[in-house]
């Protein structure tokens, strides 16, 4: 592992965000838009994950204990957003988010 | 060696991205994103952080994606219809607009100053000493109640009737 590792670390969390943001946009089915937004806050932990290996021992353990951190949200948001998905699908029976149109103006 | 491993997983990352993003079935779109999740271990791993690579195979691959999959089965899920709304060109504008997104944040990335040092390990006693200190105190007791307030809300809007 080269010096440049960090920066290539760097891109692929750029990238893997605007994948992510890419399904956002192109994708219609409720739980597969939810995923992509997990996906995101994965390129943001690589992003963390990559300035802690940068800065060294002791000040880049932070970048550790927020990625921790991330992860928990995450984890708490997939459980109250999955839950908010079972009850949409109760309501109209289908997850295309073109369906969920009550608070379009 | 390390550098091949490093780099071989960041391109079954991304690649694995692209899949779960173009897939119409959700179910196979879940698959992918669980490839995207292990090969990012891996590269958390060769960049010294065996901790939270760990946590993200039990965390995100152990428990959140099989938190989606049931989710998945259990609303029998099926592809995405095709729909008129479906055209090349809205895909196009959405493709479009990421791509300057990615070089904005590509650009800016690469502008910071990064160093490599020799010996980075943050194994979990390390990562320990950091978390559970008072610096991070008042956060992690706040995560407590953060996940406790999720916890009752995902009984109460996943209820049929309260």
């Amino acid at each position: 592992m080269t010096e440049a590792a960090v920066q290539h670390a760097l891109l692929l969390s750029a990238l893997l965000f605007a994948v992510g943001a890419l399904g956002v946009f192109i994708r219609r089915n409720l739980i597969t838009i939810f995923m992509c937004v997990e996906l995101m806050l994965n390129a943001v932990n690589l992003a963390f994950i990559a300035f802690s290996r940068s800065l060294g021992m002791p000040d880049g353990l932070d970048g550790q204990v927020l990625v921790f951190f991330v992860m928990t949200v995450a984890a708490a948001e997939a459980a109250v957003g999955l839950a908010i998905v079972i009850a949409l699908h109760r309501h109209k029976d289908t997850l295309d988010v073109d369906a969920f149109s009550l608070l379009k103006w | 060696m390390d550098a091949i491993v490093f780099y071989g997983f960041s391109a079954l990352t991304l690649l694995a991205a692209l899949v779960m993003v173009t897939q119409r079935s959700p179910t196979y779109s879940a698959f992918a994103f669980i490839v995207v999740l292990c090969s990012l271990s891996v590269v958390y791993g060769m960049l010294g952080s065996p901790f939270i690579a760990v946590l993200q195979i039990v965390v995100y691959a152990g428990a959140i994606m099989v938190l989606f999959l049931f989710v998945i089965m259990l609303l029998n899920v099926r592809e995405e219809a095709r729909s008129a709304r479906d055209g090349w060109v809205l895909k196009g504008v959405a493709i479009a607009l990421v791509a300057a997104f990615a070089l904005q944040m590509a650009s800016v990335l690469m502008r910071a100053r990064t160093q490599f040092p020799r010996d980075f390990e943050a194994t979990a006693a390390r990562v320990a000493e950091v978390l559970f200190s008072l610096r991070f105190l008042y956060v992690f007791e706040a995560t407590s109640i953060l996940i406790l307030a999720a916890l009752v809300g995902a009984v109460v809007l996943a209820k049929k009737d309260l």
